[in-house]
């Protein structure tokens, strides 16, 4: 496909779906709320009566007192399915999304999401087991813990696995409270306060660092896009309780001292903490728990496809070293009967294990505790399981390398258009600067980003990592052809050309996306976070809503 | 298997672009001293095997013929029309809607969510989700702390136990104490939160109560004599609801709820082995900046079109920091457009139909166990659609009963060793008159 | 860039008008233009005593958030309340209607650790 020499008049590719959006007056609206399609009377799904029977037999049991009733129904909406469906159908159209296009957003790892895993977590057998079901019934659900749990082991070098946290941040959470664990079990949990990030990294690192109480120091980058390694140095002490590093980094760049920056925090009796977000890139190449690490978290959603939901579900697990394995959350699933080599061995040949017996371990006396209800994301364990088994051991490593050469095929492509502040072998991803754009053109990142939206594709990451200016972080992921990264490069080619000959071009953008710019500071001023009923209706919330009501027009 | 486009000729076409000569050059700024050995990993799977692993998994769970368990994880219909949406790729490929111009379609179905939320709850504002009920209990609590500048939390120990222990882990990380208000446990009690247990424990330090409604043996709690002990001292009422109660049940924006907290699980999501669910929060709006997690605002473009977008972020992780009201990134949009797709399908008759059933049923359950001599209410006073039942040699016939694919509720003892002998038991709209028969008749045979 | 000349000015972009032992503050043009658009000033009680230097309030803006550092030490004795509902007045008028608090000052002596005009242009050229 050649590259369009203009944006195309609708970039979702569905013609002039939304051109007769519906609206009078200054608003317009592009779909209604499904509260405005509600029409008293009208409903989709029906449910069966109870029978005289039970009604009967429930007689002498105590009334559910009139006092703890509500008084009016909730005005949920009343639509036919149809209709209701067609509310949905016609926001999904709204959205982009990686199964419509490119979706190169960094440090999210928008890779394709396998349909055989969304055919996997359907199974009714695992869909509906019940997580208090007897454990005699729940024998394939813990199994598949197991295995998964072993599988990450392998992949990352970790003694052990807890696969309990919902999602990346949630395991960064449950790696702290499980290194705050460890220093008091050896008697320095008051002395060590403090925890190390450098200033490349995500906001959850420094905000899971205050919610396990520990005050942040902010490590500096050196002028190479890595940790300083004398800073580092010079921060480590007996009051610093753990290192949280990005590796590869949010720049894309793997910590060419990483060996000496585990031993540094060791050395001062400090957890080593690696931020595994960026696990896509080094797959086979570089396993944390080997290397030195004692605690990582995975994203299952990003490195092992479960798909981003709009947001999640993803799934958290973690890995950690023997020395940090009696601090994890219970319960962990065990193969409490059964020899573990047989079991792997047998179920990699696709069979069950005779006699194998797999049990919840919840007698875990140093745990830090439970991090969340349950076991974890169950569904979501599922179909990271179906990826790593379909991909194999070849498969996993093609992952990596794939995604590393298709971030440095744009590194390379790109590096004359745009700034490159570190200009160095990517691993997932590669941050672009659009400083140049700005200073010359008075084009700034976000424009550059909207103008992207034009051309049908998700923009990077932009303003992040912080410590590039105008920054654009672009993970291309290993499942886009050769063909989609070229259109992406003349995209990103042509930008910068119109954003010198026609920067105004560029700030008017996007022009082709259901809604235009949107007023972020009016919505943050005077938030109008829900649907507004009519304010006669007997069941409206006590209290006023700071900000004026009705604010939003409704037609 | 592999989902990987390139050919050899994309590759080498690369590599010539990048100027090296291998793909392993591209990873030389790895330490050699910290290099990957060889791993064990299986070899790779086409469709056709990885299906077959797949249901060799599925098919070693057994998927109980009958099941009376609840504790927190209700089986009810999911509609056909509501798997459709969330399978929608549109949905379930995109991620957070950080560009709003092309994520209208999850921008605006979280902000139906958070609508359907605070109408459910009586409350002014809720959140874009959360990882679950359990943890959004938890955020709830040390949001309670912000609010009120205190650092501990009572806790009623009719909240589920599963709940109570996420709470207390989450609260051990800045260090805020964990109060237990017990319930009325005595044979016969009320199998509730008494208000003047509650008063003892609110002191000036105390943030927050928090309880349940239905609580987690089923009884129905004294929200509002609870409220106004709370309120006494000053702290907040946390609220812990089940989602399709509130058919039926008052909001706790009603009897003066604080923040609300709830797991969306029976709003259209399957038990799937504990996840993933969805958490709910709500609060009053003049809250709000204290609120953790994602929020979605209205607003409009400069034509005019009405638009969605994340707002108030300064609240959050990736602008505040190690200053933010939570570490929390990623949340559960996907099973919030369950729920929301679910309260649209089933509407506010829907809805009642489904309480009211879940209601009738387990009223029907007890007079049936009641009326056959097998099992006697271990509390008195009004349950809702799950109720505590004493029943001799429980353990025992649980088990033997979950061999003929019955599973017969949620044994007590296992989380409350004063519950022994004692089955908590769950109905729904899904729950048949045969069902209770099956259960009352296996109860017989068992003894 | 040029500011009033009236004012005297911290480092760390709040402006002071003293008036006998009363003062008015506030944050400076270049700060509110360096955050972008503000939606939300979190701002002391009347009552609250400021130190010179210590943070006293938020300032946030669709995309950043940022300390308030008191110019002076003093009891504050009034608070902007136009800027609960409309803080876009920070944006729009910092050195006038968008003022932050009026304190009574503590110590007017404070006043020779800040800036005048030119030097705090100076400071941020």
């Amino acid at each position: 496909m050649s590259v369009a020499d203009a944006p195309r008049t609708d970039a979702s590719g569905r013609g002039a779906a939304f051109s007769g959006a519906s609206g009078g007056g200054e608003l317009t609206v592009v779909e209604p709320l499904i509260f405005e399609r509600s029409h008293a009377g009208r409903r989709a799904v029906r449910f069966p009566a109870a029978s005289d029977e039970a009604r009967r037999m429930g007689e002498g049991q105590p009334e559910v007192p009139s006092s703890v009733l509500r008084r009016e129904p909730p005005r949920l909406p009343e639509v036919s399915e149809l209709e209701m469906l067609r509310h949905f159908n016609r926001l999904a159209h709204l959205n982009q999304a990686i199964d419509l296009n490119f979706y190169p957003l960094g440090s999210c790892t928008m890779k394709y999401n396998p349909k055989v895993n969304e055919w996997a977590a359907r199974l009714p057998g695992l869909a509906e087991s019940h997580p208090l079901d007897p454990e005699k019934l729940g024998q394939g659900s813990l199994e598949l813990m197991w295995l998964l749990a072993e599988l990450l082991k392998e992949i990352s070098g970790f003694a052990a696995v807890s696969l309990q946290p919902a999602a990346g941040a949630h395991g960064e959470l449950t790696g702290m409270l499980i290194a705050r664990a460890f220093h008091r079990a050896n008697g320095e949990g008051d002395q060590r306060t403090k925890v190390l990030v450098p200033d490349s990294a995500h906001g959850t690192n420094p905000a899971t660092a205050t919610m396990v109480g520990y005050e942040t120091v902010t490590i500096r980058s050196n002028e190479r896009g890595g940790i300083d390694l004398e800073a580092l140095r010079g921060a480590l002490g007996p009051d610093v309780a753990a290192l949280m590093i990005t590796n590869p980094s949010t720049l894309g760049i793997f910590e060419d001292q990483i060996d000496e920056v585990i031993a540094a925090v060791k050395a001062a009796g400090a957890i080593a903490y690696m931020d595994g977000a960026n696990l896509n890139a080094i797959l086979g190449r570089f396993r944390p728990g080997e290397a030195g690490f004692d605690v990582m978290h995975f994203n299952l959603h990003k490195t092992f496809s479960t798909p981003h939901g709009g947001g999640g579900p993803g799934a958290g697990p973690i890995g950690v070293s023997q020395r940090l394995e009696p601090f994890l959350p219970a319960p962990i699933p065990v193969l409490a009967e059964g020899d573990a080599a047989e079991v792997m061995r047998q179920a990699l040949a696709g069979r069950s294990t005779p006699g194998a017996r797999f049990a919840l371990d919840d007698d875990r006396p140093d745990s830090i505790g439970k991090v969340r209800s349950w076991y974890g994301n169950f569904g979501m364990f599922v179909r990271a399981y179906t990826y790593i088994r379909s991909n194999g051991d070849s498969g996993l490593r093609t992952i990596s390398e794939d995604a590393v050469l298709a971030a440095n095929y744009l590194r390379v492509r790109l590096h004359d258009a745009y700034d490159l502040p570190y200009d160095r072998l990517s691993k997932h991803e590669v941050v672009f600067s659009g400083r140049r754009q700005k200073r010359e053109h008075g084009v700034t990142t976000l424009d550059i980003a909207k103008a992207i939206l034009d051309y049908g594709i998700h923009p990077p990451t932009i303003y992040f990592p912080l410590i590039v200016e105008e920054a654009m972080m672009v993970e291309p992921t290993e499942t886009e052809s050769l063909e989609t990264l070229d259109r992406f490069v003349d995209v990103m080619l042509q930008i910068a050309s119109r954003a010198a000959d026609d920067p105004g071009s560029i700030k008017a953008a996007p022009v082709t996306t259901p809604v235009g710019r949107l007023d972020e500071a009016a919505a943050a001023r005077r938030p109008d976070l829900g649907y507004r009923f009519g304010a006669d209706v007997a069941a409206a919330p006590a209290g006023s809503l700071s900000g004026p009501a009705g604010e939003t027009p409704t037609p | 298997m592999t989902y990987s486009p390139h050919t050899d000729a994309d590759r080498s076409a690369m590599l010539d672009a990048i100027g090296v000569g291998s793909v392993d050059e591209l990873f030389e700024d790895i330490p050699a001293a910290v290099r990957a050995s060889a791993w064990d990993i299986p070899s790779p799977l086409t469709e056709q095997e990885v299906r077959a692993e797949l249901s060799r998994l599925a098919g070693r769970n057994r998927i109980p013929e009958v099941s009376f368990l609840g504790a927190g994880v209700y089986r009810h219909l999911v509609p056909s029309v509501v798997a459709e949406v969330i399978g929608r790729p549109e949905f379930a490929t995109a991620y957070t809607p950080y560009q709003p111009e092309v994520s209208q379609g999850t921008l605006q179905s979280i902000y139906e969510f958070q609508s359907l939320v605070c109408e459910l709850t009586g409350m002014e504002v809720a959140t874009a989700s959360h990882y679950d009920g359990a943890t959004a209990t938890a955020e709830a609590a040390l949001m309670a702390c912000r609010l009120t500048r205190r650092n501990r939390v009572a806790i009623s120990a009719g909240v589920s136990p599963d709940t109570r222990r996420v709470l207390e882990t989450y609260c051990s990380g800045p260090g805020i104490e964990v109060v237990t208000v017990p319930i009325d446990l005595a044979e016969g009690g009320t199998g509730t939160t008494r208000p003047q247990d509650a008063a003892v424990v609110l002191g000036e330090d105390v943030a927050c109560l928090v309880a349940a409604q239905p609580n987690f043996y089923g009884q129905l709690e004294p929200m509002r004599e609870l409220a106004e002990v709370a309120h006494a001292a000053s702290a907040q009422l946390v609220a812990v609801v089940e989602p399709t109660s509130l058919a039926l049940l008052e909001p706790p924006g009603a009897y003066g709820a604080d923040i609300v907290a709830a797991e969306g699980q029976p709003l259209g999501i399957p038990a799937s082995f504990g996840g993933p669910y969805v958490g709910l929060m709500a609060a009053r709006m003049a809250s709000v900046r204290q609120m953790p997690g994602r929020l979605v605002g209205a607003t409009r473009d400069g034509v005019g079109r009405r638009g969605y977008v994340l707002t108030l972020q300064a609240r959050e992780q990736h602008i505040r920091r190690e200053k933010a009201a939570s570490n929390i990134c990623t949340n559960q949009a996907l099973m919030a457009l369950a729920a929301t797709a679910y309260l649209c399908a089933v509407g506010p008759e829907g809805l009642r139909e489904v309480a009211e059933r879940s209601v009738i049923q387990a009223r029907h359950l007890a007079g049936a166990l009641e009326a056959a001599g097998l099992a006697t209410r271990r509390f008195s006073g009004p349950y809702f659609a799950e109720v505590t039942m004493r029943v001799p040699n429980a353990a025992h016939r649980h088990a033997a009963m979950a061999e003929q694919g019955i599973v017969a509720g949620h044994l007590t003892e296992r989380s409350e060793p004063m519950l022994h002998d004692t089955l908590l038991l769950a109905t729904t709209e899904l729950t048949t008159d045969a069902d209770i028969e099956r259960l009352v008749g296996a109860l017989r045979d068992s003894a | 860039m040029s500011y009033p000349d009236d004012l005297a000015y911290s480092r760390e972009h709040e402006w002071v008008r003293a008036d006998g032992t009363r003062a008015t503050i506030g944050i400076t043009s270049f700060a509110a233009d360096e955050l972008g658009d503000i939606v939300f000033v979190e701002l002391p009680e009347v009552g609250a005593a400021l130190s010179q230097f210590a943070t006293f309030g938020v300032v946030e803006s669709v995309k950043a958030v940022s300390d308030l550092y008191a110019p002076v030490s003093g009891a504050v004795v009034e608070i902007n309340e136009a800027l609960r509902d409309t803080p876009e007045l920070l944006n729009s008028d910092p050195f006038g209607e968008g003022w932050l608090a009026r304190i009574e000052l503590a110590d007017r002596s404070e006043l020779d650790a800040l800036l005048d005009a030119a030097a705090y242009a100076e400071a941020t050229a």
